[in-house]
């Protein structure tokens, strides 16, 4: 069938399979491997992505269900010359060991502090009422869809408490 | 997965149709796709009614609030209405699954999610639920987070969510939209059915039915409410789950 999807801002129709996921439309197709494959399950968060600003699995949306959205893979969230605050972060605090999760850690933070701002409460949260304080717990909690297999989370939370600590809006540009 | 066809009604009228023809309803897609792709679930034709207009709103009523079936987990669990006027239900569902599931599942789908049973999750095993006839290994097996109460000897499995534990508590009712275009209420209790010797019939649901909304009766004036759930992580569905308003 003919999908048509916007991801980093361009436009690009696709001839696929009803049963092509996003993940797969992004890496196999539109030749985007930022998104990783971990589990294919949901359950890691290796191939996590914005969908109209929002962190979702790219492996658990089919790529027909995505036509009509705005996709952000880890691409397009800054470049080497200029990365994103949490890219900037993620390779100043050490955040990684292999890599392979660290795309989707990234996207799922720039969601998470997007959401954080917006004051939604999480599980560990004191108080539904807010507002919301980004402690270690915090972040944990937060980032509780997103596994590192090499157990890099300290640093992962560290690089992740140092762009929430910036300039709303320096976080506000890495998420759009 | 299994090959199937994928249309995207524009309404609710074009989906009830797709839906009582036998296409299955997809929106959030985050149990049934992962189901789809295990093969424990294969469905002939998808109809995606994640775009289908005017579900995924909250709306104040005269007796409490209308939750669109579309709205999704987050949405409903950071509604400052809910935090305020129903803790329990943002509660619960912080208690469950993950940022990005959350952000994907919707309200009704969240209702109508599948039993984690290991079996049936398991195409090469035995499943009463799965293949009618095949026998319940977790009966004697693997029964860790399966039900003590309300189970048969042809099924103990439990239902997965934690929304569902506090809506049934506020006495949420599910709105349903018939094919024909009637609708009716039915209390959320009376929306599932126990397996007895027919688990493979989860729902009360007759075909082509939509939920096309949650409704939430007005929180008692004064009350505590409280969510404690039991489980070996957070992610996991709950061992045990205890709710109070």
């Amino acid at each position: 069938m003919q999908i048509t999807l916007s991801v980093n801002g361009e436009t690009r129709g696709l001839d696929l399979d009803p049963r092509v996921t996003l993940l797969d439309a992004l890496r196999d197709h539109l030749r985007l491997t930022g998104s990783k494959k971990g589990c294919d399950h949901g359950q890691c968060g290796a191939c996590t992505v914005l969908m109209d600003g929002r962190r979702v699995n790219a492996c658990l949306v089919l790529a027909a269900m995505a036509e009509g959205a705005e996709i952000t893979t880890v691409e397009g969230l800054g470049s080497p010359e200029a990365p994103a605050a949490l890219q900037a972060e993620f390779t100043a605090c050490d955040g990684f060991q292999c890599g392979y999760c660290t795309p989707g850690q990234i996207m799922s933070a720039t969601g998470m502090l997007g959401e954080a701002r917006e004051g939604w409460p999480s599980h560990v949260s004191p108080s539904l009422a807010g507002p919301v304080s980004l402690s270690d717990g915090e972040i944990a909690e937060r980032m509780s869809g997103n596994l590192c297999r090499c157990a890099a989370y300290p640093s992962i939370r560290q690089a992740i408490a140092k762009a929430a600590a910036l300039p709303d809006e320096t976080v506000a540009e890495a998420g759009e | 997965m299994r090959p199937f066809g994928y249309t995207r009604p524009a309404g609710l009228a074009e989906a009830g149709t797709a839906a009582a023809e036998g296409a299955t309803l997809i929106a959030g897609g985050t149990n049934l796709l992962d189901l789809m792709k295990l093969q424990v679930a294969a469905p002939e034709r998808l109809a995606d009614i994640g775009h289908v207009p005017g579900l995924d709103g909250i709306e104040e009523t005269e007796t409490g609030l209308r939750i669109g079936a579309l709205v999704t987990n987050s949405a409903l669990a950071a509604d400052p209405r809910i935090r305020k006027g129903w803790p329990v239900l943002s509660r619960a569902i912080l208690a469950g699954a993950s940022g990005q599931i959350r952000n994907r599942a919707t309200t009704a789908g969240n209702l109508l999610q599948r039993t984690r049973c290991p079996y049936f999750q398991d195409p090469a095993s035995a499943c009463n639920k799965r293949v009618p006839g095949s026998g319940c290994p977790a009966r004697g097996g693997v029964s860790r987070m399966t039900a003590i109460l309300g189970t048969s000897e042809n099924c103990i499995a439990a239902h997965p969510s934690d929304m569902a534990v506090a809506m049934v508590l506020l006495g949420a009712e599910a709105e349903i939209r018939a094919a024909a275009g009637t609708s009716r209420r039915l209390a959320l209790p009376d929306l599932w059915r126990v397996p007895g010797d027919q688990p493979d019939e989860e729902t009360t649901l007759q075909p082509g039915e939509i939920i096309t909304a949650v409704h939430l009766p007005a929180p008692r004036g004064g009350a505590v409410q409280a969510y404690r759930k039991g489980a070996r992580r957070n992610r996991d569905a709950g061992t045990g789950c205890l709710a109070r308003p």
